[in-house]
């Protein structure tokens, strides 16, 4: 079974994230990592492979060149393959151009079954997943934080607000996989030092144009005024009061 | 009776980091030559052997198909790396000669003015430059900012950088170091193995060149296991320190002395600051304080705050950020507390671990970086048709007696000692010996172990400012600004005694920097309990130069510096 | 004007409140219908106030996202609709990424708010507030949860019929048991709600104090990483920089400080009541509304009060 997992190299949370005033987009010139919601999806693509007991699992990303470092976690991890999508015209680009060029490299690639992580940990609620499973025109089954893989076909547990459904599809199909599915190994030192070794290429693609823009950045607005009050006996009255007032209760 | 922290010695012996191979041999990691520590020192060493196998590829052979390792416990290179710093570039250009000019290495330009104040709580007194400070042509730079460029330079020359990785044992097999090996990772709180449990290896080197820094874990071992300590013990000080995004440029390197450190004798409070530019739009500003202090409520990040209070500091940043904030033992001991020997057999040892640093001046980088080099020549002569390793690594020492370290480090010798008799007197005598270079007064003085200085308590904390956030900062807002993320779960990595007197509670309090101890429950019986939060810890040190023990957590843990 | 669709997504027979929402707020800003995807949800359609359509089909019964890609694709082909709005969900979530890929549509999720050709979203953990807009002539916009109240609409509910043709791989996937989970308590990411506890509990056993309030006013309870340290309260519940990040609408501190590792967990909340002793806890500088007080005897009345408002 061939398994791709799409991960994202996004700034280094201690390189502190923040916003490019030139570009007002997230300012990506820091050290990349792979994002740690990404790491839940290669581990569930590693226990699959070698629960099958054979197949290969390819990391595919977006990114920038210098990205390739941040691919190679997941290859000292046990990944055998990274692709890397690069290109200067993908700068930047939004849910529509992403989805666009990995599901170009995943047509090549043509696997079995696409893992995603469930969130991307620097632009927060991008359902790539979706996109680009409607892109490849096959079924999409997220937040599953339980997956199994028989024959041709998947079954997950999908948890939404109101419990776990579920789901069975067929193969080629593409998962999104919650972090309550596994816990992520560490590589160890001969992955790490194996990781240079196993095959990293780069390919382009066309990503087509973005559909959406920055317009401007602002700070958050201020909290409003902030009440204290000291308890004279009286305390639970007032924040039940306050409460009310905010129709909590 | 006075309290010595000496007293209550941590749960830790030396022997625990010394261990004989266990992996079976296809299992362990065979490298040529394994460098613990990604910090100058260690990447100058994993730098020159680069070079030497560019040279003599048929020697390079000889290191197998990982010819040199280096083992980082940090996230990345630079993760762990802490100075002020004005680096003296003679190391870096003496490795890399002609590859590489001084204006394409990192820094933010050559020193361009300097000036010494010494404080009282509302003035500044500028004071004539002591000779032992000056730093003309020497360059500004951010240490952590360096250690990422040279593991890149490195990387281009060969070597293996294995950041999150620690190394935990000196492996020692019949009298000979053998290799390393790198802790566990995924041990859950009580030493338990998680679901994703994953035990070191055994790192199999031909030679192994110990480049830890402060404090290092397996130089420590090795010094005991080998009998390399010398006579007089290391002593250290700690170093709080911040970044700032600034409004107006500062255009001199600034160090103080004086206030907020006490003068007199009984206090031992040796130290000073520093406020160095990084460019035009940011700056640093340290405070460095012996850690053979005697109160018990002194605390540097404190006094750290209390000093950008000083009218003439607050000036430099107003209407600036903090940006970033870290902390760092340095150690002080000098040329009477360098070890015996530098090298056993299979080994070596460098930089600060084993103290090269030249506390009137304020250097160690350019000293890690010689020393480095200098390891990797005798490592490589070592791998020679013929050659005697044991003879190879023992030329080593001889190269650091006939280096610029050694006739450095016994000029300034006894100054450091001095100022253990106060500032005024301590001075004088530090011109004394400046003026005579080293000469006067003849001989060795001592060193005295930080922990066995007896605590004294003052109402120190009294004069410390409330943090507001803007100009002053609380010790976990300040943990949050090194960018540790440490995972709460993992096991104690800190050896302390865990029911002393309140005193030494309360002294390990205030020391830590980032909020690890606090005083617990009263026992009864004059002694309280100390409870730890070890995930904050930056690994600065401290606690072993007073009466604790340091060892490395789980690889990856601790402090993400990139400004430091 | 814009023309809006809005996703209304409804669960055992109610409209979810943050479609209604998102209904409302197009509404002020044009012509605004809605679409309803499910199987026997007709008669949900009554009292909406606006147009909608309607996509009755026993295909559509389980609520799987690709189906209604296609169904709201066609609408907004054949009707000419510009702009499409959602309110946060798992659901949603998938249904607006996947339709945008359909209609090579610009989506812009995590909106607080639409103004003229512009949403405002917060991003990086609410430390900044982005204008963000499309390129594209259809726009797609998912609000945040809580960002929108259901004011009623006052038209008339006319209900139409939409077109329901299914792709072969949008039917691919298929339920095979629904969740019909009793719910014990929200989890803390999707809870509204959220009472937590720290250090000026005191003991571990007056976590009770927390879950009684939080009982009462139908959320979660979540612990500071002190407290989860110490034991008194699972690793699951900890919110903070090692630990979740969460948003509900309502925050109840108890006893916490309000160090910043806790605070980048949760100073994304809608509203914060902090209560606590030290009058200088650096939570009373981000909360809106600061008690200091004695939480042990605060809190139990105050528990009262609640339960006896709620019923």
């Amino acid at each position: 079974m061939k398994i791709a997992v799409c991960v994202k190299a996004v700034p280094d949370a201690a390189a502190g994230r923040r916003i490019d005033p030139a570009t007002n987009r997230l300012d990506r010139s820091a050290e990349l990592a792979i994002s740690d919601f990404d790491t839940y999806a290669v581990e569930e693509a590693l226990k699959l492979k070698e629960a099958g007991g054979d197949g290969e699992v390819v990391v595919v990303s977006m990114g920038p060149e210098r990205a390739m470092d941040a691919l190679r976690k997941a290859l000292a991890m046990g990944a055998d393959r990274a692709v890397l999508v690069t290109d200067a015209s993908l700068e930047g680009g939004d849910l529509l151009v992403t989805s666009k060029a990995l599901a170009g490299a995943l047509e090549s690639e043509a696997p079995d079954l696409v893992l995603f992580g469930q969130q991307s940990a620097d632009g927060g609620g991008a359902c790539l997943w979706a996109a680009v499973g409607e892109r490849l025109r096959r079924p999409v089954v997220s937040q599953v934080s339980e997956l199994t893989v028989d024959g041709g076909s998947l079954t997950g547990k999908r948890q939404t607000e109101f419990g776990y459904d579920t789901i069975r599809a067929p193969l080629p199909a593409i998962v999104a996989v919650s972090d309550a599915i596994n816990t992520p190994r560490y590589p160890s030192l001969k992955g790490i030092m194996g990781a240079k070794k196993k095959p990293q290429e780069t390919v382009s693609a066309d990503g087509g144009a973005s559909g959406t823009t920055v317009a401007g950045l602002n700070p958050p607005p201020a909290r409003g005024e902030s009440r204290r009050i000291e308890d004279d006996g009286s305390a639970a009255e007032q924040i039940v009061e306050f409460l009310a007032e905010k129709r909590f209760v | 009776m006075s309290v010595r922290p000496s007293d209550y010695p941590p749960p830790f012996a030396p022997s625990e980091a010394v261990a004989a191979p266990t992996d079976p041999v296809d299992e362990r990691i065979e490298v040529g030559i394994c460098i613990v520590g990604g910090g100058p020192a260690g990447l100058a060493a994993a730098i020159r052997l680069g070079q030497l196998m560019e040279e003599d590829p048929a020697t390079a052979e000889r290191l197998g198909e990982v010819p040199v390792a280096v083992i980082e416990k940090g996230k990345a290179a630079g993760s762990h790396l802490l100075s002020g710093a004005v680096i003296n570039p003679r190391g870096l250009q003496r490795l890399f000669k002609d590859r590489k000019r001084v204006d394409e290495m990192p820094f933010y330009g050559p020193v361009p003015g300097e000036s010494v104040l010494f404080l009282t709580q509302k003035r500044a007194v500028r004071i004539p430059t002591p000779p032992t400070m000056v730093n003309h042509h020497n360059y500004i730079a951010s240490l952590s900012r360096l250690g990422r460029w040279l593991a890149e330079e490195a990387e281009e020359l060969g070597a293996t950088i294995l950041p999150e990785t620690s190394a935990e044992k000196l492996l020692v097999d019949g009298g000979r170091v053998v290799g390393i090996r790198t802790g566990d990772r995924g041990r859950g709180r009580a030493g338990e193995e998680l679901s994703n449990f994953e035990p070191g290896s055994d790192v199999a080197a031909r030679v192994t060149i110990l480049c830890e820094g402060t404090q290092g874990h397996l130089t420590g071992a090795a010094l005991d296991r080998f009998g390399l300590r010398s006579e007089n013990p290391q002593v250290w000080a700690l170093g709080v320190k911040e970044v700032w995004k600034v409004a107006k440029p500062l255009r001199e390197v600034v160090h103080t002395m004086g206030w907020p450190l006490r003068p007199g004798r009984k206090y031992r409070e040796f130290g000073g600051s520093f406020i160095y530019p990084m460019g035009d739009d940011m700056v640093t500003i340290g405070l460095v304080v012996g850690l053979d202090y005697r109160d018990a409520e002194l605390s540097v990040h404190d006094l750290l705050q209390e000093l950008k209070t000083h009218p003439r500091v607050r000036r430099i940043l107003e209407g600036g950020e903090r940006v970033q904030w870290g902390a760092k033992t340095i150690p002080e001991g000098g040329f009477v507390a360098l070890p015996r020997r530098f090298h056993a057999p299979g080994l070596l040892l460098c930089g600060d671990g084993v103290g090269l640093v030249n506390v009137p001046a304020l250097k160690g980088i350019h000293y890690a970086v010689e020393s480095g080099r200098l390891a990797a020549e005798a490592a490589w002569r070592s791998l020679a048709r013929g050659a005697s390793a044991r003879d190879a690594l023992a030329s080593y020492d001889e190269s650091l007696r006939d280096s610029f370290i050694w006739s450095d480090l016994r000029e300034v010798r006894n100054m450091r000692q001095a100022f253990g008799r106060g500032f005024y007197l301590g001075g004088a005598l530090a011109s004394a010996m400046t003026a005579t270079k080293g000469r006067f007064p003849p001989g060795n003085a001592r060193t005295e172990r930080d922990a066995e200085q007896s605590l004294l308590s003052t109402s120190r904390a009294s004069s410390y400012p409330a943090a507001d956030g803007v100009l002053t900062f609380d010790k976990l807002s300040s943990v949050f600004a090194s960018g540790n993320r440490t995972r709460d779960d993992q096991p104690n990595h800190i050896r302390v005694q865990t029911k002393v007197p309140r005193e030494v509670a309360e002294m390990w309090a205030r020391m830590c920097p980032a909020q690890v101890y606090e005083v617990g429950e009263a026992d009864g019986d004059g002694t309280v309990e100390v409870n730890l939060a070890p995930s904050n810890c930056v690994q600065c040190g401290a606690i072993t130069a007073k009466g604790g023990r340091l060892t490395p957590p789980e690889g990856g843990s601790g402090p993400e510096y990139t400004l430091t | 004007m814009a023309k809006t669709l809005v996703f209304l997504e409804h669960h055992e027979g109610q409209i979810q409140k943050g479609s209604l929402g998102a209904l409302a707020k197009a509404a002020s800003a044009g012509d605004a219908h809605g679409v309803l995807v499910g199987s026997g949800v007709r008669s949900l359609a009554d009292g909406v106030g606006t147009t909608v359509w309607v996509a009755d089909d026993e295909r559509l019964a389980a609520p799987l996202p690709q189906p209604r890609v296609d169904v709201l694709a066609k609408l907004v082909r054949d009707e000419g609709y510009d702009t499409v709005l959602f309110a946060q969900s798992v659901l949603a979530a998938d249904v607006s990424a996947g339709l945008a890929a359909r209609l090579e549509a610009g989506v812009n999720w995590g909106l607080v708010d639409f103004v003229g050709e512009q949403g405002r979203a917060p991003q990086l953990q609410d430390t900044v507030v982005v204008d963000v807009g499309w390129s594209t002539p259809v726009r797609i916009g998912v609000f945040r949860a809580g960002a929108l109240d259901a004011t009623a609409l006052s038209g008339s509910s006319e209900v139409k019929d939409a077109a329901v043709e299914l792709e072969d791989f949008s039917t691919s996937a298929e339920m095979v048991e629904q969740a019909h989970a009793e719910q014990q308590g929200p989890s803390i990411e999707d809870a509204d709600v959220i009472v937590a506890g720290g250090r000026g509990l005191g003991e571990p056993e007056k976590f009770a104090l927390a879950e009684e309030l939080a009982k009462a006013l139908g959320g979660a309870v979540a612990a500071t990483r002190a407290v989860v340290d110490a034991g008194w309260y699972p690793y699951s519940a900890q919110v903070g920089q090692t630990g979740k990040t969460v948003s509900p609408k309502l925050y109840v501190a108890l006893g916490i400080s309000g160090a910043i590792q806790h605070k980048v967990g949760m100073q994304g909340s809608g509203t914060i009541v902090a209560i606590n002793k030290d009058p200088n806890a650096p939570i009373f500088e981000f909360s809106d509304l600061g008690v200091v007080g004695d939480l042990h005897e605060i809190v139990p009345k105050l528990t009262e009060l609640v339960r006896a408002r709620r019923s």
